[in-house]
């Protein structure tokens, strides 16, 4: 055999080990779908237009990754440049390879170690008029683009700040392995290439050349030998970054093409640990941006964010603190590069640990309105929510628009409230709060309402969710609107300075932003504040942790209020009771919720 | 024996050497923000479970903490968790993790 020499081998090992490890990942993940979403997959790989728009994601994201340059440039570029710049040397290398072998089935190492084997004699600087000074000026280039996001990796380390990261994930042994497996690399390549190319004195491109016969000019050894442990060398490193792949964060790039795949058709997230969450955990690159938007760093907790839990459940030990401790805020899900869905990860953990607890609501009426709750054929259902009876004002405020519009109303928590049981849920206890939600049906079912309006996110997220009511589910942000645009509340402007917070379960939660906005421009000035809309903080008064203390929590609302300060408003309004009460604690300014001010700006 | 026409109460003494202390003692450990609890009873007050029902998480702790665990059980299954409690605490228990722990607590030691 001509082209082939021993040093070949840790690398094609390594391929074979890789290709064998991730095809049965993909084998083992796919056959444990569950049938409908087998055939949703089947279905989606024989529709075309389903399959280019994955095919352009993977592109996007797996290789340019759009993401990371609209979060910040150098980060882009730096990943842009790895990803890439690695699939263009792959691909380019093929094509290079095969104008010398003459045939299209090469040896897999072939094109990677082509330099070993081919020493051109044409040597031009930018020899552009002949097909392999093209191929060796573009993999020249490719290269230095490569080994310049190698560079920049290198700052990263030590400069996380330039790439617009506070705070890096920390790695673990495997992690740090398969690294500077990586980083040796292309490095490693560069060697090589260089020194065949300065020892044969042709072969090598712009960069390769020159660099080759200088190193062989200093290089007391001779260069023949040094070339050649030079491509041992890249070789290992490629055979020791395969075999660590699947053990380490980099099996996020194979599953990641996977995680796409499934998304485009349409197989979603379920209530426990399946198929589809092993492809999210194993999709997730470690990059830590999830780190920085975490407000429990407020709060002084830096083990619990969505990357360390991540890693804990693709390691199978989650120690139960972590998985409790999580504002359940969604920040995290939303700057996730990979669109992890990082809360019902968090929520599949919960109901592992929380779900088989007892629970017994037998005492809970067997549906009947109480005193004064007639059905309201056609009318309103107002749900105050349990949030809202620690918050009378914003009652008060909802039941003074209501009459003044006269709609026809009734409060079904007037008295006595059941709770929505998205509380419940958020533990992990969705079983014990199907009880609640009954209940809760029932009383809605009894006052014929048409329109169920709630003053609440956290209910308005589960009524929604959940309940699959046969009536329409307002919040009432959304109510409030809906009165103004038709005129049913004339309002009087008092233009003082507001800040809006948007509350995690309306926002994030329910991709409400708009409406309370459009409200509030009617009646007010509304003022920026830092953080807003999908990036919007969490109050800190968040029921989805459950073991953090309340100093920790204040610390988050303090931060949390500061950003919303920016631009000294006289009121701080929001949309949630809870978000109210959270703030009203820490706040030298008045907190309102938006009803309390629509109420106030009603002439008469 | 002569009936006088009213009956002895049971002896109700807490002998603390001799009462179940296991799940107090988890508890603590794992919620440690129960030690300041003043009693005003507030978040018993607030609760959502006991506008229904005789459910009273202000008993339930003293329960806990005197180590007559009978009658917890059945008692913490009513809570609805809503987090009211918590929110009305004036000390800044944090109860919604109580409940979770007495839960675990009694899940485990049975």
């Amino acid at each position: 055999m001509i082209n082939f020499n021993l040093f070949v081998l840790p690398f094609s090992l390594g391929l074979i080990y890789l290709l064998i490890a991730i095809g049965k990942s993909w084998y083992l993940w796919i056959k444990a779908l569950p049938a409908h979403d087998k055939v949703k997959l089947k279905a989606g790989i024989r529709h075309p237009q389903l399959m280019l728009g994955a095919i352009r994601e993977v592109f996007m994201e797996g290789l340019i990754h759009r993401k990371m340059w609209l979060r910040n440039p150098l980060m882009g570029y730096m990943h842009t440049s790895f990803a890439l710049g690695w699939f263009l040397l792959i691909v380019l290398g093929n094509i290079e390879s095969r104008f010398y072998s003459g045939t299209h089935l090469n040896a897999p190492y072939y094109p990677i170690f082509l330099k070993f084997f081919i020493h051109d004699k044409l040597v031009i600087f930018f020899e552009v008029y002949t097909v392999p000074g093209i191929f060796r000026f573009l993999m020249d280039f490719i290269l230095l683009f490569v080994l310049s996001g190698l560079f920049l990796a290198i700052i990263k380390r030590q400069k996380s700040k330039w790439f617009g990261m506070k705070r890096a994930a920390e790695y673990q042994l495997t992690d740090q392995i398969s690294l500077i497996c990586l980083w040796m690399i292309f490095p490693m390549r560069l060697l090589a290439e260089s020194y065949t190319a300065g020892y044969y004195g042709s072969g090598g491109g712009f960069m390769t050349q020159p660099l080759g016969g200088f190193l062989v000019s200093i290089t007391p050894l001779p260069s023949d030998f040094i070339a050649y442990t030079m491509w041992w060398g890249y070789s290992l490193a490629l055979g020791i970054f395969f075999i660590t792949l699947p053990y380490s964060r980099y099996m996020h790039i194979p599953t990641e093409i996977l995680l796409i795949f499934f998304r485009h058709c349409a197989i979603q997230p379920r209530k426990w640990h399946s198929a589809f969450s092993d492809v999210e955990v194993h999709a997730c690159s470690r990059c830590g941006v999830c780190i920085d938007v975490c407000q429990l760093n407020d709060a002084g907790i830096t083990d619990s964010q969505a990357v360390y839990f991540i890693r804990g459940v693709r390691d199978q030990y989650v120690p139960d603190e972590i998985s409790r401790k999580c504002l359940v805020c969604g920040r995290c899900q939303e700057v996730c590069p990979v669109g992890i869905r990082t809360d019902s990860l968090r929520l599949i953990k919960r109901r592992e640990l929380f779900s088989s607890q007892p629970s017994d609501y037998s005492f809970l009426p067997t549906a009947s309105l109480s005193r004064g709750e007639s059905p309201r054929q056609g009318g309103v259902a107002y749900f105050a929510g349990c949030m809202s009876h620690l918050t009378p004002s914003i009652i008060r405020a909802m039941k003074g628009i209501m009459e003044k519009a006269g709609i026809n109303y009734v409060q079904i928590d007037e008295n006595r409230s059941i709770c929505c049981g998205r509380p419940l849920m958020i533990a992990g206890k969705d079983r014990q709060a199907n009880d609640l939600i009954t209940a809760n049906k029932e009383l809605i079912r009894q006052t014929k309402a048409e329109l169920l309006v709630t003053s609440c996110p956290i209910c308005y997220r589960v009524f929604r969710e959940e309940y699959t009511l046969p009536i329409r589910v307002q919040h009432h942000t959304q109510f409030i609107l809906d009165l103004v645009k038709s005129g049913r509340i004339p309002l009087q402007a008092h233009f003082k300075k507001v800040a809006y917070h948007d509350p995690c379960d309306l926002g994030r939660g329910s991709r409400i932003y708009s409406a309370p906005r459009e409200v509030l421009a009617k009646v007010a000035d509304l003022v920026p504040v830092i953080n807003e809309c999908s990036d919007a903080l969490c109050c800190g008064g968040s029921l989805g942790i459950l073991n953090v203390s309340q100093q920790q929590r204040d610390e988050m609302t303090k931060i949390s209020l500061s950003t919303l300060m920016k631009e000294q408003p006289e009121i701080l309004v929001t949309a949630c009771p809870l978000c109210k009460k959270t703030f009203s604690k820490h706040a030298e300014i008045e907190v309102k919720d938006i009803a309390e001010l629509v109420y106030k700006a009603i002439p008469g | 024996m002569k009936d006088f026409g009213y009956s002895v109460l049971k002896d109700e003494t807490i002998d603390y050497d001799r009462q179940d202390m296991r799940i107090a003692k988890y508890v603590l450990l794992q919620e440690p923000s129960i030690q300041l609890c003043i009693g005003c009873g507030s978040c018993s007050g607030t609760c959502a479970a006991g506008h229904f029902t005789e459910f009273n998480i202000r008993r339930v702790h003293t329960l806990i903490r005197r180590g007559e665990t009978r009658l917890l059980k059945k008692e913490i299954q009513k809570c609805m968790f809503c987090g009211k409690c918590q929110l009305v605490c004036p000390r800044g228990v944090n109860l919604r993790n109580l409940i979770l722990s007495i839960n675990k607590a009694i899940e485990q030691i049975g």
